[in-house]
């Protein structure tokens, strides 16, 4: 490994002491299986055409990095939204997909089945298997399936077969527990598209890999607009950590690059009710990856809250892991509060309603100095699927 | 000699393991049903450590994990409970449960406590094998506790050989591709798995799990191995009859 590459995953699959793959024999042989395959499939030129095609005439990329002038006066710095809600279905997470179920395809799978907690990357799942005729399964916990009516539905329009999990808490990680246990049972033509920078190694890197096509995208819009092709800071919000990720991959060797991860502290860090997980995580094994996740001194899972689905995890990818460890990334943690506040205020400074994961991102700006400072914020979705929420909240 | 290691000097057909989680279905329940298991005639005992996130098991088993948690269960107490194993039982008994409560207790820690105990050997599902060996395999074997792999109907013939060099005691053959559940039956195509790994001629023992639920499922299973692991159909027993007279007599329905 390179020093130049010490923020990325190493060939056993781990970032510094996070990651590895920790899964049962039956599950391995699907892993070994995308472990040996990934690379070589991702760099083929075939490959690479049809992703970057379907990503724009079909996604809709390069989206847009805006210069957010009223927001930039406000906080006397030079802000730019990287417009990922302006993504087809809505969010950042059909990047993944269309890489993902390309991936599949390379691999003669016949059937895809995924996790979601908002619906966001159930949608963008069940989106991308209905453009290739593909049989798709998701599962989703019961308790979010109340809490996000609206993409339940959107996902049984496109065709997907919508699988509620019952089990544990019944919320995001019980989802992907019972995605793994189906993936046990239908070992050979199913494919499993992880919807964060999560799960055993390889999931962690080639999510990355396919999300990172946010900063490619920033570096040149970037020098398009400003005559430099990287800014001072960019701020993203972490559930799992894939468009955070996204956002960061080509300034994480970049050290003046300050790069701001974004977590949902619930109710607040010194509350039960928080999903921050490096505020109150500790270093474990869950889904199939060393990371830092929320736990009983027993070692049992907790269950997180987020007043948004899709930061509502009681883990983050193995990479956030290493990235607050080093040091590299500096973590903050939002309260439910200042996170609707914040989606509040881009709302009416900029005419843009962001998803409630995004709102604690464009919180991050009241946590940090940003005065003078070329800011990036990725806006990782549009809130439509929030309007309950925000109804619900109401102070607006 | 390590009693797994007995078991199979002793016995060289229809061994019979039998796994149900600790702390269930009432919390103190644990070494009382080990000691009815062993008076029933079991040869050898499997106990859970309950997790809250057991990817590789049914809804029986997690249903059980669940309830023991919310009754109090850890793996703390699971030792203590354990204290006074050796003054009763004498058949192995090996622990099965996931890396995650396992490393918060310590590993270290884990190892020496399941050497006084009494524990004979350990099942970790997803503890993989490379990890096994670059990390952990020093500690185990310094307290002399087995670590057992498990093979599945996918893995390949490479690995196998590997695992064959690697486990200890016994490997686990997983009977079909699938997470843990009684079912009713073995189909040819389990047969035709069971067969692959009969003429493979590994030197080590072999028990088939995962859904073995009967007495006709338990003997079928045992014409291609040693024995067979009984725990999801024990487990719904437990559920619905805990007393010893019922342990007593589900496991007087298979061996008899
Ligand atoms: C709009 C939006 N942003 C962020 C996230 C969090 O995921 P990640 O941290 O992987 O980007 C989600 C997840 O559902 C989402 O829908």
């Amino acid at each position: 490994m390179t020093s130049q590459e010490k923020y990325k995953v190493n060939s056993s699959g781990y970032y510094g002491k996070y990651g590895g793959a920790y899964v049962p024999e039956m599950l391995l042989p699907n892993i070994l299986e995308l472990q040996e395959n990934y690379l070589e499939i991702m760099s083929k030129s075939s490959f690479k055409k049809e992703f970057d095609y379907l990503l724009r005439d079909y996604v809709g990329r390069p989206t847009p990095l805006y210069l957010a002038e009223r927001m930039s006066e406000k906080y006397q710095a030079q802000i730019f939204l990287k417009r990922e809600d302006l993504c087809h279905t809505g969010a950042h997470k059909i990047n993944n997909t269309i890489g993902q179920i390309l991936l599949a395809k390379a691999l003669h799978k016949k059937k895809i089945i995924a996790e979601t907690g908002a619906g966001q990357h159930g949608v963008a799942t069940a989106t991308v298997c209905a453009l290739m005729g593909m049989e798709c399964i998701i599962y989703m916990g019961a308790v979010d399936m109340l809490r996000q009516r609206p993409n339940v539905e959107r996902m049984k329009i496109l065709g997907a077969d919508i699988r509620s999990a019952e089990s544990g808490s019944k919320t995001l990680k019980d989802a992907t527990n019972e995605a793994m246990r189906h993936w046990i049972n239908n070992p050979t033509d199913t494919h499993y598209i992880i919807g964060s920078v999560v799960g055993p190694h390889p999931y962690p890197d080639l999510v990355a890999r396919f999300q990172s096509v946010i900063s490619k995208e920033i570096k040149f819009q970037l020098n398009e607009q400003i005559g430099r092709d990287f800014p001072d800071m960019v701020i993203a919000c972490v559930g799992g950590g894939s468009n955070a990720v996204g956002a960061f991959y080509h300034y994480l060797n970049h050290s003046s690059v300050q790069l701001v991860a974004a977590e949902a502290a619930g109710l607040g860090i010194d509350h039960k009710k928080s999903a921050a997980t490096t505020f109150l995580g500790t270093e474990g094994i869950l889904h199939g990856s060393k990371t830092l996740l929320m736990q009983t001194a027993d070692g049992q899972v907790t269950e997180p809250y987020s007043i948004s689905a899709g930061l509502d995890y009681p883990g983050i990818g193995p990479i956030h892991a290493h990235l607050f460890d080093s040091g590299r990334a500096h973590f903050c943690a939002v309260t439910d509060e200042e996170a609707m506040h914040a989606g509040i205020d881009l709302s009416r400074l900029e005419g843009i309603i962001p998803a409630i994961e995004t709102a604690h991102a464009i919180s991050a700006l009241d946590k940090f100095e940003v005065k003078d400072q070329v800011v990036v914020i990725n806006v990782s979705g549009r809130g439509d699927k929030d309007l309950d929420t925000y109804i619900s909240w109401g102070k607006y | 000699m390590n009693r797994i290691n007995e078991v199979f000097f002793s016995k060289k057909k229809n061994v019979l393991s039998i796994y149900f989680t600790a702390g269930y279905p009432k919390i103190d329940d644990t070494l009382r049903i080990a000691r009815v298991l062993q008076t029933a005639g079991t040869d050898m005992i499997e106990i859970g450590i309950p997790y809250s996130d057991p990817i590789a098991d049914g809804p029986t088993i997690q249903d059980s994990s669940q309830k023991a948690l919310d009754a109090g269960m850890s793996l703390k107490l699971l030792m203590v409970q354990l204290q006074d194993l050796r003054k009763y039982i004498s058949i192995p008994v090996i622990l099965m449960g996931y890396i995650n409560p396992v490393l918060q207790y310590g590993f270290g820690k884990f190892c020496q406590d399941c050497k006084e105990v009494g524990i004979d050997g350990v099942i970790i599902p997803d503890l993989p094998m490379q990890e096994y060996v670059e990390t952990y395999q020093r500690t185990f074997e310094e307290y002399g506790i087995y670590n057992i792999f498990l093979i599945t109907p996918q893995t390949s013939e490479r690995r196998i050989l590997r695992i064959n060099e690697v486990s200890k005691g016994f490997v686990y053959m997983v009977s079909s591709a699938s997470i843990t559940g009684a079912k009713q039956n073995v189909s040819q195509e389990q047969v035709d798995y069971f067969v692959r790994i009969q003429k493979m001629n590994l030197s080590i023992e072999r028990l088939i799990g995962f859904g073995i639920s009967n007495k006709e499922t338990f003997k079928n299973a045992c014409k291609y191995a040693s024995g067979a692991i009984i725990g999801s159909a024990f487990i719904n027993q437990l559920s619905k009859d805990a007393s010893d007279e019922a342990i007593i007599s589900f496991v007087g329905s298979i061996v008899n």
